[in-house]
């Protein structure tokens, strides 16, 4: 067999060039084209994420041979945050646009495999174009093509924590890759994710409409809930993850850490925030702020479904997972993305053994044509259900009211919650004294002389009152106990300490059947 | 010109301003109860009452339109 000898290469690279080659990434003009918009180099993203000099790459030299594809557009690798293992896998949008093709692919599939074996968070930092149309053979369709993350991610899923940070464009395929992380960060202006560009909706629906519009972060943030957090900046988005994961264990198995306690911050006591009127709303942010300690509160889903709000905090020092109704949006009534939010963040504590803590404020789930048409329904099923089946320690608090279904969604006592515990302005009943006396006696209040209602109403409402009367309840042990306000954050410190050992037993079964 | 929406269904209970009259940020526009709760939708910027859709007693669903603001 003869071999025909290659033509005689220019100088060939020394280690030394390659390695600065990969390291500087794409074309001067793109990292001038990012800075632009504000975007860091992906190795500075890394170096602000992660312990100075923790970062351990893998696979640098793939595709080492294309002198535009340094990395071939992705850095992957081991780094330490508080001194704990991470794996991370970063786009590098100054290679064409940080686009996928095989071995980006691959590259992304090995350092997942590594997060499962070292049993540690796998983080993304995700600005993509998506795949390389050019490459699709080789990183679409196949075993080891990009469905293997995607797969990978859901199989990772409540294993280890999985976080993204998007930094720029998600798109097509891609846009899963948020979807399956435990939570994401969005950089405003900068970060979107999307199916089909505006380009190809124009194209193919005849739709019209901007990038920001269609798959922005704002809007994920606010209005479809792809998003969780939204911020200007990405040291911003960085030191969020930073906070956030301090929560965390390194996977399912282990159990977060407490850190020394801190007094919450100084204010109105609970008992001035909470208005005597059952119908007049409050801030329910304040209430957190007393029984918190200061600084801790990480809130998840800000901008979206106000009306009950979701994030992490501790007590004490203990780590807690808090879900609070909040009237001054829309009544702290709950509707489906509220729903749908509630079930989302017990799950993701219930994942990672964070306690969790209801802060009952409600009046119920939304009723109306418009959301039973929506599936209000099944909606609420699924936050019950994730609640009913949540394994870790569960405190209930009735704040103020909690009518209807909205007792049962905050962990009322049915559910096994460790303690439900009641402050004095609680309310507990099927709905509100008006409602009821309305729904019971309707028709007697129609035949009643007009002069006579509303004595009538007036005395119907006193005899339902006292029928609810909370220490008629705490007598009947409905409820665990009744808290004086002030004694609130004292009692939950204690509380969340005496029910860490909780274990719940399960049914034998594959799985459960979750509404969705 | 903002369009001041119904956050969620409900009854007026009342409405807290007449066509003509100069607001300011925050002002409480109409007062709304839904679920028996009672909520004030407030305006978002300065301006003037240009229009008042609803009258208090109205049922309006969520996303109409109460007030407008020019």
């Amino acid at each position: 067999m003869t071999t025909t000898p290659a033509a005689p290469a220019a100088e060939p690279l020394s280690l030394n060039d390659r390695l600065a080659r990969i390291a500087a990434g794409g074309a001067p003009k793109y990292h001038e084209a990012a800075a632009r918009a504000g975007k860091l180099f992906v190795r500075e993203r890394l170096r602000l994420l992660l312990d100075e000099g923790s970062f351990l790459e893998e696979g640098a030299f793939a595709n080492c041979d294309a002198p535009d594809l340094p990395a071939d557009g992705v850095v992957t690798g081991v780094g330490r945050i508080h001194g704990r293992t991470v794996c991370v896998m970063a786009n590098d949008s100054t290679v064409k646009a940080g686009s996928w093709g095989s071995r980006t692919v691959e590259k992304i599939l090995r350092i997942q495999e590594t997060a499962i074996r070292l049993r540690v968070p796998m983080l993304y930092l995700v600005d993509s174009a998506g795949a390389r149309i050019t490459d699709q053979v080789e990183m679409f369709p196949g075993r080891r093509g990009a469905g293997r993350i995607f797969h990978n991610q859901v199989r990772m899923s409540g294993f280890v924590p999985q976080a993204c940070l998007l930094f720029g464009p998600s798109a097509a395929g891609g846009a899963y890759i948020p979807a399956f992380c435990d939570v994401v960060v969005m950089v405003e202006g900068n970060a979107s994710a999307y199916l089909g560009s505006p380009r190809m909706a124009e194209m193919v629906i005849g739709e019209k409409v901007s990038l920001e519009e269609m798959g922005g972060a704002r809007m994920h943030c606010s209005v479809s809930g792809v998003g969780d957090v939204l911020v200007k900046t990405e040291p911003e988005a960085i030191e969020w993850l930073r906070r956030y994961l301090a929560f965390f264990p390194q996977n399912f198995d282990g159990i977060p850490g407490n850190v020394p306690a801190v007094p919450p911050k100084a204010g109105k006591e609970i008992a001035d925030i909470i208005p005597r009127n059952q119908n007049q709303p409050f801030d329910m942010q304040q209430v957190i702020e007393r029984l918190v300690d200061e600084g801790s509160w990480l809130e998840i889903k800000k901008l979206f479904a106000g009306e009950l709000l979701t994030g992490l905090a501790r007590i004490g020092g203990q780590p807690v997972g808090i879900l609070a109704n909040q009237s001054r949006v829309k009544g702290g009534v709950l509707f489906t993305d509220s729903s749908d939010k509630g079930a989302r963040f017990i799950t993701l504590c219930d994942a990672f053994n964070i306690p969790l803590l209801f802060l009952a404020d409600v009046p119920g789930f939304m009723i109306g044509s418009a959301v039973e048409r929506s599936g209000i329904i099944r909606h609420g099923a699924k936050f019950i259900s994730a609640m009913a089946s949540a394994q870790v320690p569960k405190i209930s608090v009735i704040v103020r009211k909690a009518y209807g279904a909205g007792l049962y969604a905050m962990a009322g006592p049915a559910f096994e919650p460790d303690i439900c515990l009641a402050l004095p302005t609680a309310k507990i009943a099927v709905m509100g004294p008006e409602a009821a006396v309305n729904a019971v006696y309707a028709n007697k209040i129609a035949e009643l002389p007009e002069d006579q209602r509303e004595a009538y109403v007036a005395e119907k409402r006193a005899e339902y009152e006292r029928d609810i009367d909370l220490y008629r309840l705490a007598s009947e042990m409905v409820i665990d106990g009744v808290v004086p306000p002030e004694h609130l954050r004292d009692e939950l410190c204690a509380r969340l300490a005496a029910c860490r050992s909780r274990v719940t037993d399960d049914l034998p079964k594959r799985r459960p059947v979750t509404p969705v | 010109m903002s369009d001041v929406k119904a956050q969620m269904a409900g009854t007026v209970l009342e409405v807290l301003v007449t066509e003509g009259q100069a607001v300011e940020e925050g002002q409480d526009l109409v007062c709304l109860e839904s679920m028996k709760m009672q909520m004030f939708l407030q305006a978002e910027q300065g301006g003037t009452v240009s229009a008042v859709k609803v009258g208090a007693g109205d049922f309006v669903n969520e996303g109409d339109t109460l007030i407008v603001l020019a």
